[in-house]
């Protein structure tokens, strides 16, 4: 792992954080380093375990001399995870902290949407954004001009955040008691679907310019989803897209998720979309811990 | 592409049992509904195994059909997507098997020279 920013170095992922840190901390150093320096002639290092000592590698050889026996495992790929995800919600509870998880292909408006948004939603409580993209921080940067406390995770090769970044992504964003927390994920509609983060709610966007068929095409996206909004509504009139198909479509693989068009540039539909997030998230609020903000160690 | 990261995840947490031992074969369940490519796991599976314990092992993926039950009349049913439905007309599907993503079994050889009294 990188000691000066916790990056991981087996998948190159960077976290760029809100610029304001109060105590000074670390996150404005550059990163002149090149992440080969922390491979190993492609030896694979799990959270540090399997960690060979300089000239300590063991041999590799199949010994043909030794006792074959059978471990059973019995667990699932993704238990680790599942596990992390599941230390994210626990420190979201305990801080009354409200975290959408936001997915959609890339351009269905997860970032103009989320402009919008923030700024709306701001005037009446706290509201911070994690912005997973490959490269760049193009969207953070977007968002930060809101005014909105925003972190950028870059996730190098991955297409898709996972809960083990979003804990890193939490530690610099240091979101206030109480808040709403977005995260757009990688625009991507395979990849995250697998990996629960520790959100409270999943969201996918679909644009009208995408197609009806996008729920069938894409079906783990659509069946994780909470809410699906149908973006870029403005557009209806002019574009060829039944929006009956895409409620038909989207039924076939998930009968319970709610849709709702909205327009981030008419304004159509954001007032219900605010009130979802009110109402949707708010059971994390109840949960909060009594007497106090509780431990304020991130995950 | 999921399944680099899922490749990964599979050898981290072989390794983690298993430490210095090698490892000769890996047994998978992937389901047909999990949403992942079964030949894209071995290609990487071959590329994250490189240079650790688990290198060279055999790798066996049993893969289970989808089924689920019906949530109008109850009956179970074969998918073989996600968007099934059942011969009652509908379509309020439970998937009760065939999303598996599960590591089932190793098998490692341990090396007698490495035992000490």
């Amino acid at each position: 792992m990188c000691a000066t920013c916790g990056c991981d170095d087996t998948e190159g992922v960077r976290i760029e954080g809100f610029d304001d840190h109060a105590d000074g901390d670390e996150h404005d150093h550059d990163h002149e380093h090149t992440h080969d320096d922390h491979h190993h002639n492609g030896h694979y290092h799990g959270d540090g375990h399997h960690v060979h000592a300089a000239g300590q590698g063991h041999a590799h050889g199949h010994a043909s001399d030794g006792a074959v026996e059978t471990i059973t495992l019995d667990q699932d790929v993704l238990a680790k995870n599942d596990r992390l995800a599941a230390q994210n919600r626990q420190w979201l509870a305990d801080h009354g902290i409200r975290a959408v998880n936001l997915m959609s292909s890339p351009g269905a408006g997860k970032t103009t949407l989320l402009e919008r948004t923030v700024r709306e939603l701001a005037v009446a409580e706290p509201v911070a954004v994690i912005e997973g993209d490959q490269e760049t921080p193009m969207d953070a940067l977007r968002l930060r001009a809101t005014g909105c406390r925003t972190v950028q995770v870059n996730t190098g090769a991955g297409c898709h955040l996972d809960a083990d970044m979003l804990a890193k992504a939490l530690r610099s964003l240091d979101p206030e008691d109480g808040s709403v927390v977005f995260i757009e994920n990688v625009g991507n509609l395979v990849c995250p679907a697998l990996f629960d983060l520790g959100e409270g709610r999943r969201v996918v966007l679909a644009s009208t310019t995408e197609g009806e068929d996008k729920p069938l095409k894409y079906p783990h996206m659509f069946r994780a989803a909470d809410l699906v909004l149908l973006t870029k509504a403005d557009l209806l009139p002019y574009v060829p897209f039944e929006q009956g198909r895409f409620t038909e479509h989207l039924r076939r693989v998930n009968p319970d998720a709610e849709l709702l068009p909205v327009s981030a540039v008419s304004g159509a539909g954001l007032g219900e979309w605010h009130d979802w997030l009110r109402a949707a998230v708010s059971a994390a609020t109840t949960r909060r811990r009594q007497g106090g903000h509780g431990d304020r160690r991130t995950p | 592409m999921h399944e680099l990261a899922l490749a990964q995840a599979v050898v981290e947490t072989i390794t983690e049992r298993t430490g210095d031992d090698q490892v000769v074969l890996v047994r998978l369940e992937i389901g047909k509904l999990s949403g992942v490519e079964v030949d894209a796991i071995r290609f990487c599976f071959d590329v994250v195994t490189a240079g650790t314990t688990v290198e060279g092992a055999d790798l066996e993926i049993d893969e289970p059909s989808g089924q689920a039950r019906c949530r109008s009349c109850g009956a179970a049913c074969e998918l073989s997507d996600l968007w099934g439905r059942c011969e009652c007309g509908g379509i309020d599907l439970e998937v009760t098997s065939g999303d598996q993503l599960r590591i089932q079994e190793v098998r490692v050889t341990t090396d007698v020279r490495d035992v000490r009294v």
